[in-house]
């Protein structure tokens, strides 16, 4: 009987924070809806492995309490703006505002980078993002189906204001991953990278002197609007920043070492 | 803002003891909060916690780029050229790689010997990935690699403050500084100096 509760005791931590663990995505070219001069919208997307959902209230609860420096009240302004965790009821407990299931969300890009690293994981970046986001439950790249574009516009008519449904309730893609659309943004490593300039004819603006080279941005999909809501949402964003409907999962790099991941 | 703040770190910084000032809090918006650590052109380690006391102009480049990178050092050089002797002696100019893969301690030593940068008061630094990132982030600078392994990034000088605040910013480039930033840098010197003086 000791000996069982003792079990229980060990694993309860482990059940309380699970995490859903990590799909291995191939990689391969990838057209990208974000059309560079210098790649023509084709991006090599490594082998990566990413988290099957979002990072979870009660995943980020347990980080929290594991690095202090990232509670709310501790976190420095610089990292994280007065929002952060706002919804929280207190620096240690979410609260019924903030259920155990539902995707963190109201996280700064420091503070989700802090909790990946914290992980020996990362922050995935926008092409691996874009990359995943492109599968349906049976093709990596099903964009091209007006059904599959029509059922991700669909959630962005869905009035933000009410509550989050908890992660992992979507049908997982063809890698394993679930709700990469319909559930909350997430942020990307280089989200700050997407320097969108509209289109080509801004080359003679002024404002490409802040530019060190060329890499002039247009957008190759017009249609692909949901990817695009997306770009123009993150890249206004500053590290600091944080937003009721913005959430994050972490990505590696696949390590021989760490074998077959389930 | 800084006009309120000034007095009020000043009161706070002489109620300490002179050992107890490098222990004392920074401020929640310092860019000092960064535990990181960084390389200089020498290969010598440090964290940015370190320049704490000395105000400092930084900004972002890699040794390879041709074109506006050599822009930033000369407007820095610039902001240099047109401080006295005292103010220069008490600004230091921190220019940090985002190009780490190819940016090794040799390629930042070339340059600043190429260019005359004095390494009493210039750094040039490289950092890991993550942190060339999250440094970004911080300096408001945007940055992305591109295929032919040049970067796209955006140009600015920043000003911190001896608290590592950043108080000043400009995207005006050019060996002519822009007046309303280096007015901001001898502002912040003479704040900083007086506080030593006292």
């Amino acid at each position: 009987m000791r000996r069982t509760l003792a079990l229980l005791l060990c694993l309860a931590p482990a059940l309380a924070g699970a995490e859903a663990g990590w799909a291995p995505l191939p990689g391969g070219e990838f057209r990208s809806v974000l059309r560079y001069e210098d790649t023509g919208g084709v991006v090599k997307v490594a082998a990566f492995e990413l988290q099957r959902r979002p990072v979870t209230n009660a995943d980020f609860l347990a980080f929290v309490k594991r690095h202090p420096q990232w509670q709310r009240g501790h976190a420095p302004t610089v990292f994280a703006e007065p929002r952060y965790l706002e919804r929280w009821k207190g620096p240690l407990d979410p609260g019924p505002q903030a259920t155990p299931a539902q995707p963190v969300v109201q996280v700064s890009w420091f503070a989700a980078q802090a909790y990946c690293e914290a992980r020996g994981a990362r922050l995935p970046t926008w092409s691996e993002w874009e990359y995943a986001a492109a599968a349906d439950a049976t093709r990596a790249d099903a964009r091209s189906d007006p059904a599959w574009r029509e059922r991700i516009l669909a959630w962005y008519s869905v009035p933000s204001g009410s509550a989050l449904p908890d992660v992992g309730r979507s049908p997982a893609d063809v890698h394993g991953v679930q709700d990469l659309h319909g559930l909350v943004w997430e942020w990307v490593e280089d989200h700050s990278a997407m320097l969108v300039s509209g289109d080509n004819r801004d080359q003679g603006d002024p404002d490409q002197m802040r530019f060190c080279g060329a890499g002039a941005l247009s957008m190759d999909d017009r249609e692909n609007y949901a990817v695009l809501m997306r770009v123009a949402m993150l890249s206004a964003l500053e590290g600091r920043d944080t937003t009721r409907n913005l959430g994050f999962r972490c990505a590696r790099d696949p390590s021989p070492a760490r074998g077959r991941t389930p | 803002m800084i006009a309120l703040t000034w007095p009020l770190l000043a009161a706070l910084l002489l109620a300490l003891p002179v050992p107890g000032l490098a222990a004392a809090e920074l401020p929640g918006d310092s860019l000092y909060l960064l535990q990181d650590r960084f390389t200089d052109q020498s290969g010598k380690a440090f964290s940015l916690a370190d320049r704490r006391g000395k105000p400092q102009v930084v900004a972002m480049f890699y040794t390879s780029c041709r074109y506006i990178c050599p822009l930033i050092v000369d407007s820095a050089k610039g902001v240099d050229h047109a401080l006295t002797p005292a103010e220069r002696a008490r600004l230091g100019v921190l220019l940090i790689s985002i190009d780490p893969s190819r940016d090794d301690t040799a390629a930042l030593a070339s340059v600043a010997r190429k260019r005359g940068l004095d390494p009493a008061r210039w750094t040039l630094a490289r950092t890991d990935a993550g942190t060339v990132r999250r440094v970004a982030a911080m300096l408001g600078v945007r940055y992305r690699a591109l295929a032919d392994g040049e970067f796209n990034h955006t140009s600015a000088l920043g000003l911190l403050d001896a608290q590592g605040r950043v108080v000043a910013r400009t995207e005006r480039l050019g060996p002519i500084p822009d007046p309303a930033f280096l007015a901001a840098v001898k502002s912040t010197l003479a704040a900083s100096g007086k506080r030593r003086v006292k």
